[in-house]
């Protein structure tokens, strides 16, 4: 009993990872309709933003988040400016390959920057407690509750204020609501600032639990949050928060109860029976389609 | 036409050289004549050096990687992107017979029926994967292929007999340029078939609209089950023809890079087009080469290049079009009729009926 909550804590903490990375995905899909691969390597990026501000620039863990989300942020707006801009009227699949090779171009230039893989000094409090048999770390919890309050706030945005209509708006007809007089490609820009700025974020978390960094962690990372975004059903919110919360706890539990190298045959093999039976996803609805 | 006058006129002597190349068709059948000849005499002669040739056996079997997975990606419009885990399951076959099954003083007369029975394999794993994509489509396909890729993977690292995460050494060098070079022509010649054949109809007609297509009484789940299991039988060839070149394979060889790999080289030559996808595979493992002296730069500089074409060219370098040799001549003559007709159409409509 207590191996069990010991180990629904660290799903917890890897579901809030896939959790926030995965909205990033969704979030760029559900308004441009396009899958925006570089993704995992911008949450790389962000974690290579931490570990600049943690050694070079010396700042505690509050700042050192704020620098990684904003440059991150900034990164994603000039990439959507510079690669994904000219594309939109483009056929989907040259998006695509536009991302795995903005994506590329990334892992490389960091590679040419940080040759090693990198450790990153941890800034978290790290205090354990022990709670009847249960090995609770401080660095843990504030992961889970950061994610939680990060959620709280994408989901107030959304949802409550003027900007968030406009994504909504914008993600179910873009031809007809710029004519309302909604700035298209602020709001563009601005979904993308949201989405990789909670992927860097995830990126400081992540170099905070798993300390060492290299250049190409993004990518396995980056498609399993895709997989997790696709499971919630792709374009809805709540489902990619769903979505990384259930992939995080799969992985951790398969790795609890079967030997660590059934981890992705036995993840992925839920993912197909489950899209057998939910083709659209946990909370995607099928569009209708016109002949 | 309009496009072309505008172009500078000193294109234009290369230009008309090449339309007047293209419009004789007896030279296909002479230059493959020729590139037969020299895939022998290459390596007999030692006419170019061993790094050369080593890339040259490369392009072969990435021009038979992209162009099988371009008719599942290119010309039915899905997007797969777990081909490189169709390329492991005929790797894995093709070493594990080549060293553990048949005799070693046998293994190079056998070859070619290695590398069949690889396919062979490989395309009845292929059937597996077609399956559910009778119902799912788009990014949900994606997910169902890759997660496929990471169960091939996961489970050859579990299966210690075959060497598990350690994979499978000390496999002979058994493919060589003539083999290389006649298993990709195999590759474009049946790929170019079925295309223009009434599959590759059905083929298209799921690319341009799956519903509509089911209506006109095309069979979509036959259709889907024979292009999936024809672009999985030649991603078995090419990993067997890969693992008897590297002489090693382990499943790390073929992750979720090696994927995207093929999928640059697909979109970089252009969906829908053969042509595209021998010039895609071309440029990229060539250019991969000669940009080697640049050690990590080449993959800043490369991928720069890749969204510069894609912002530019969307369509990639061939773009849905074709080299007027692979099409077939009943379809280039209606064709012509096609364009003969709207012109006399045209005329006709411009002087007013009395």
């Amino acid at each position: 009993m207590t191996y069990l909550l010991q180990q629904s804590l660290n799903a917890l903490q890897l579901g809030s990872i896939y959790a926030l990375i995965a909205l990033g995905y969704t979030m760029v899909y559900g308004i441009l309709t396009m899958i925006n691969f570089a993704h995992g390597d911008l949450f790389m990026v962000g974690a290579f933003f931490c570990f600049i501000a943690a050694t070079t620039l010396k700042l505690p863990f509050i700042p050192t988040l704020l620098f990684s989300m904003i440059g991150v942020g900034m990164l994603g707006v000039v990439i959507e400016r510079a690669a994904y801009k000219p594309l939109r009227q483009a056929p989907r699949v040259s998006a695509i390959i536009t991302a795995l090779g903005v994506g590329i171009f990334l892992e490389s230039i960091v590679l040419v920057i940080y040759p090693y893989p990198q450790s990153v000094p941890v800034l978290l409090p790290n205090v354990t407690w022990e709670i009847g048999g249960v090995v609770i770390s401080s660095i843990k919890i504030i992961i889970i509750l950061l994610t939680i309050a990060l959620l709280l706030l994408l989901d107030f945005i959304v949802r409550r204020t003027m900007v968030g209509m406009a994504m909504r708006a914008i993600s179910w007809d873009k031809s007809i609501v710029p004519l309302m007089g909604v700035p298209l490609n602020f709001v563009i820009s601005f979904t993308f600032f949201i989405g990789t700025s909670l992927g860097a974020a995830a990126g400081v978390m992540y170099s905070q639990a798993f300390p060492v960094i290299d250049p190409y962690m993004g990518v396995l990372i980056g498609w399993k949050a895709f997989i997790s975004a696709v499971v919630g059903g792709i374009g809805n919110i709540r489902g990619a928060m769903i979505g990384g919360f259930i992939l995080g706890i799969v992985e951790i539990m398969v790795v609890a109860f079967l030997p660590s190298t059934y981890r992705d045959f036995v993840a992925f093999t839920l993912l197909l029976v489950l899209l057998i039976f939910r083709p659209y996803g946990i909370l995607g609805k099928p569009r209708p389609q016109k002949v | 036409m309009a496009a072309s006058s505008q172009k500078p006129k000193r294109l234009q002597g290369l230009r008309n050289l090449w339309e007047s190349l293209m419009q004789k068709r007896w030279l296909l059948p002479v230059l493959l004549g020729v590139g037969f000849v020299l895939s022998f005499a290459i390596p007999q002669f030692n006419l170019v050096n061993p790094y050369i040739q080593l890339i040259m056996m490369y392009v072969g079997i990435n021009i038979i990687l992209t162009t099988s997975l371009n008719l599942v990606n290119g010309y039915m419009g899905e997007f797969s992107v777990g081909h490189a885990g169709f390329m492991s399951v005929g790797a894995y076959i093709a070493a594990l017979l080549s060293t553990k099954v048949f005799p070693v003083e046998w293994i190079g007369w056998l070859f070619p029926f290695t590398v069949l029975i690889a396919g062979l394999g490989t395309a009845l794993v292929g059937l597996v994967v077609a399956i559910p994509s009778f119902k799912t489509r788009g990014d949900y396909l994606a997910i169902v292929t890759l997660a496929f890729l990471m169960i091939v993977k996961s489970v050859i690292e579990n299966i210690e007999a075959i060497g598990g995460p350690r994979g499978i050494p000390g496999i002979y060098r058994l493919t060589n340029l003539p083999w290389t070079f006649f298993w990709t022509l195999v590759t474009v010649w049946v790929i170019r078939n079925f295309i223009y054949s009434n599959f590759g109809r059905g083929v298209l007609s799921i690319r341009e609209d799956e519903i509509a297509s089911d209506l006109m009484s095309v069979n979509t789940r036959t259709v889907k089950l024979q292009a999936f299991v024809l672009s999985s039988f030649f991603a078995g060839v090419a990993g067997a023809l890969f693992a008897h070149v590297l002489q090693f394979i382990s499943p790390r060889v073929f992750d979720i890079v090696k994927s995207t790999d093929m999928l640059i080289m697909v979109y970089l030559g252009g969906i829908g087009s053969i042509a595209g996808s021998i010039v895609g595979a071309t440029v990229y493992t060539v250019l991969l080469e000669v940009l080697r002296p640049l050690q990590v730069w080449r993959f800043v500089l490369m991928p720069l290049v890749l969204v510069l074409l894609m912002i530019y060219r969307p369509r990639g370098i061939m773009g849905l079009r074709e080299f007027r040799w692979f099409i077939p001549s009943r379809d280039l003559f209606a064709r012509k009729n096609w364009h003969a007709n709207r012109e006399k159409k045209e005329v006709s409509d411009a002087t007013p009926a009395s």
